[in-house]
């Protein structure tokens, strides 16, 4: 298939050179650290409720905090040991976070071992999937690819929406980020059993269609799982041409599909659904072998880490104590990165610990980040022409600034997924995803403001 | 070695900003750069047909713009000085190109004085002025200077190898837009159309360049090479260009279709005048152009239609300049109604 007839998204979109440094490097296990920091919060959504207090001992795979509320996810511990603090802690978005601190024993004691079952289109039929949407929950599983959407909801569609796709994202459309390949290359037989799975539970309703999405830098992930998946129901393995943002939830669906998720509705409106190829592995583990999800494969990478790897790590490890496994970062390390270069948040500190969402550590050096000041926005309009959601950002950064935030929402700015490619092309290194996200911020309080009145009335 | 890392990374400072964190290499420097650059050819062929004289009145303009905007920074705005963004070098360049050869050192400056200091930093400098500075200048010194913006006379170069044998009095020839204005409305009026139109070979030698006019606006080659560059490399868009030119193309058609006696040919306005600078280099001014496919199309329209207007109809010869400022006052106007197509609405 030449590059011309690969499957894209229809709007906008950057290319960016993709710098995957670490796609040829295996998955290593990571030594498990003494300290073990798991926030409440690791998801979109309430927070858990903890269900441990100091001093508490516990076992690998145990639930330490519930789920609290509708749209929510069980914390499991990683490790066995003792509760040493329930306390406010850094997270890797950020904020500081309630996090229950675990003193590692070292003995790896599980509440419950898990079986490791060889997975296969037998194991599948075999499975009884109606207890599926319950096991995800208790695995504490959330979408894997960044976004932490608790996946037990996604797979509770609204009562009458009818579901006839499944995607698998294997896009990894993110620069530097391997982790999804690695997955895809190495568990390809894990990924395409868990779709199945997630097929099989849809198909109540009638026959459901599998796509696994993937961009065309990786001709081995694609090449194994175009062996592999269809020998799991029909599902197609299908190469995309590279474009940023193309892992973007809307996006991936318009190009797999030709349809088009209407604004401000959610894929189930189109009758499709997208997980992460890591999400579809933790969604088999917890199914088959009922193994909570307590380690995740991360990119440790960038021009500042001295040893560059895809390393499974145990949740709750920190980020300085990778770092450090990896040989340390070098002297023009300018930033940290939880994430990628264009969605990742950049962190002032490393002592934060990996949690569900954390697909790759990123140290850009001096050369790579970008450390340019403002400049005037020159009016070229590259990013119109790059905005995947066919937004104005120029625009909407004007309004901001002059504080018309009822033409903010005009404009659609809640339609924007932050994808970063207008802040990547700005000729004037304008920040203009901040902006937005700002923007966002007021139009939600305006939007609720008004919300609130209709009420009185 | 361990304990050391540690203390490192757990110390380290770290830059901290919103994302995108990487960055396209194509900024407003470069793009300033790769402009100034697509222009080469043209100043090429300004120095080949006007001599040295050409290269005079690009160096004043240049350095002249460069001076005024630094000065202007320093003293009145007490702002950091941004000539490295070499967005005065370009609007400079783009005045001087838009010259006769025989302008005078005075001229120059004043023209630059206007469009810097008018048209550019009494709005806030770059990115905040409605029209295309390098336009503003030339057009204020056109009014202003009328005489000496329209003395085509050479002294050096290929034209004044040209003039030497031709017409050794005055030095000078009429372009072909001015002579046909000149006897509009006399008796003569067709006689002059009819004089151009009888020979064509004079298109060839106008869009290599060999004729007279602005020293940048010459040689319709030299621009088409310098936009194809741009477009190359992704820095203007082809939309105003094309819609621009082309709008010309089909009115001046329908013109000479519907009077052949009355109009002249439409290669004529093509090839001559101003047009290719305009199209190619003004009109995609990213400051004062819209910002949307769609909106660039009508704002290139809009440029041909007035341009052709003022050809045909109007007091002056050419509209080029004109055009292009009236359409740069509808630009906010244009990014206010023509929005980007949304995905899923």
């Amino acid at each position: 298939m030449s590059l011309f007839d690969m499957k894209t998204f229809s709007m906008g979109g950057i290319h960016v050179d993709d710098r995957k440094f670490t796609h040829a490097s295996p998955i290593e296990p990571m030594p498990v650290p003494k300290e073990i920091v798991l926030p409440v919060s690791q998801h979109i959504g309430a927070p858990a409720k903890p269900l441990v207090k100091k001093g508490d001992a516990v076992k690998a795979g145990q639930i330490i905090a519930e789920k609290a509320g509708m749209i929510s996810a069980n914390i499991i511990s990683s490790v066995s040991g003792t509760v040493r603090a329930v306390e406010n802690r850094q997270g890797p978005g950020g904020f500081h976070l309630l996090s229950i601190v675990i003193d590692n024993d070292g003995r790896d004691e599980w509440i419950a071992a898990p079986t490791s079952t060889a997975p296969s289109p037998d194991v599948v039929a075999k499975t009884d999937v109606s207890g599926i949407v319950a096991a995800v929950e208790k695995a504490g599983i959330v979408g894997m690819g960044g976004a932490t959407f608790p996946t037990s909801v996604k797979l509770s569609p609204p009562p009458g929406t009818v579901i006839d796709t499944v995607i698998l994202n294997g896009v990894e459309c993110e620069p530097y980020l391997t982790a999804d390949a690695r997955i895809m290359i190495e568990h390809a037989d894990r990924i395409a059993a868990g779709l199945a799975l997630v097929m099989k539970h849809f198909s109540k309703n009638g026959p459901v269609k599998g796509y696994i999405g993937i961009e065309a830098n990786k001709p081995d992930a694609i090449e194994v799982l175009s062996r592999i998946a269809p020998t799991y129901g029909d599902i197609a393995v299908v190469p995309l041409a590279l474009k940023y943002p193309q892992g973007g939830e809307k996006q991936l669906i318009n190009a797999l599909t030709g349809r088009s998720v209407p604004s401000g509705k959610l894929p189930s409106t189109v009758g499709c659904v997208v997980q992460n190829v890591a999400t579809a592995a933790a969604i088999y583990d917890a199914v088959v072998d009922g193994r909570p999800l307590v380690d995740r494969v991360v990119t440790v990478t960038g021009g500042g880490v001295k040893n560059r790897k895809n390393l499974l790590v145990r949740l709750g490890t920190s980020f300085a104590s990778v770092l450090e496994h990896c040989g340390g970062v070098t002297d023009d390390s300018a930033m940290l990165i939880s994430g990628g270069p264009m969605m990742g948040k950049a962190l002032n500190s490393a002592t934060v610990p990996v949690t569900k969402g954390v697909s790759g550590i990123l140290v850009l050096n001096e050369d790579e980040a970008n450390l340019y000041d403002e400049q005037p926005c020159i009016r070229c309009g590259r990013c119109v022409e790059v905005c995947p959601m066919g937004l104005h950002p120029a625009l909407l950064a004007r309004n901001l600034e002059i504080g018309d935030y009822a033409k903010l929402e005009e404009l659609g700015i809640l339609d924007c997924i932050e994808c970063g490619s207008c802040n990547y092309i700005c000729a004037g290194h304008n920040h203009l995803v901040q902006s937005i996200r700002l923007g966002k911020i007021r139009v939600n309080e305006l939007i609720r403001e008004r919300n609130k009145k209709a009420e009185k009335k | 070695m361990t304990g050391e890392n540690v203390v490192n990374i757990q110390q380290k400072k770290w830059v901290v900003s919103s994302g995108s964190h990487i960055t396209h290499p194509m900024d407003t420097p470069q793009i300033m750069q790769q402009v100034i650059i697509a222009l080469l050819p043209a100043c090429a062929m300004a120095v080949y047909v006007f001599g040295v004289d050409a290269l005079r009145v690009i160096a004043f303009a240049v350095v002249s713009a460069m001076v005024i905007e630094g000065a202007i920074q320093k003293f009145l705005m007490a702002a950091p000085i941004t000539l490295s963004d070499r967005s005065a070098a370009l609007t400079g360049l783009l005045l001087g190109l838009n010259l006769p050869a025989s302008s005078p050192w005075w001229m120059i400056c004043i023209g630059s004085l206007i469009a810097i200091g008018i048209g550019k930093m009494a709005y806030g400098g770059l990115g905040q002025n409605p029209f295309n500075p390098a336009l503003v200048g030339r057009v204020a010194l056109l009014v202003g200077f009328p005489a000496l913006m329209t003395d085509w006379s050479v002294t050096g170069g290929y034209l004044g190898d040209l003039y030497k044998r031709l017409a050794p009095e005055t030095m000078t020839a009429a372009t072909p837009l001015g002579f046909v204005k000149s006897y509009t409305g006399t008796s003569l009026g067709a006689d002059a159309v009819a004089y151009l139109n009888s020979f064509s070979f004079d298109v060839k030698s106008l869009f290599i360049g060999t004729s007279p006019g602005s020293i940048g606006e010459v040689s319709e080659l030299a621009l088409l090479i310098g936009g194809l560059y741009l477009l190359y490399r992704g820095i203007a868009n082809w939309e105003i260009p094309a819609s621009y030119i082309g709008t010309v193309a089909v009115i001046a058609a329908a013109a000479y279709l519907a009077n052949p006696a009355g109009f002249l040919l439409p290669h004529y306005h093509i090839v001559s005048g101003g047009l290719f600078l305009g199209a190619f280099f003004m009109a995609t001014d990213l400051v004062t152009s819209p910002m949307t496919f769609r909106g660039r199309v009508i704002f290139g329209i809009g440029c041909g239609a007035i341009t052709m207007l003022i050809r045909l109809f109007g007091g002056y010869p050419e509209g080029v300049s004109f055009a292009i400022l009236i359409m740069n006052a509808l630009s906010p106007l244009i990014d206010r109604t023509v929005k980007p197509a949304r995905f899923g609405v």
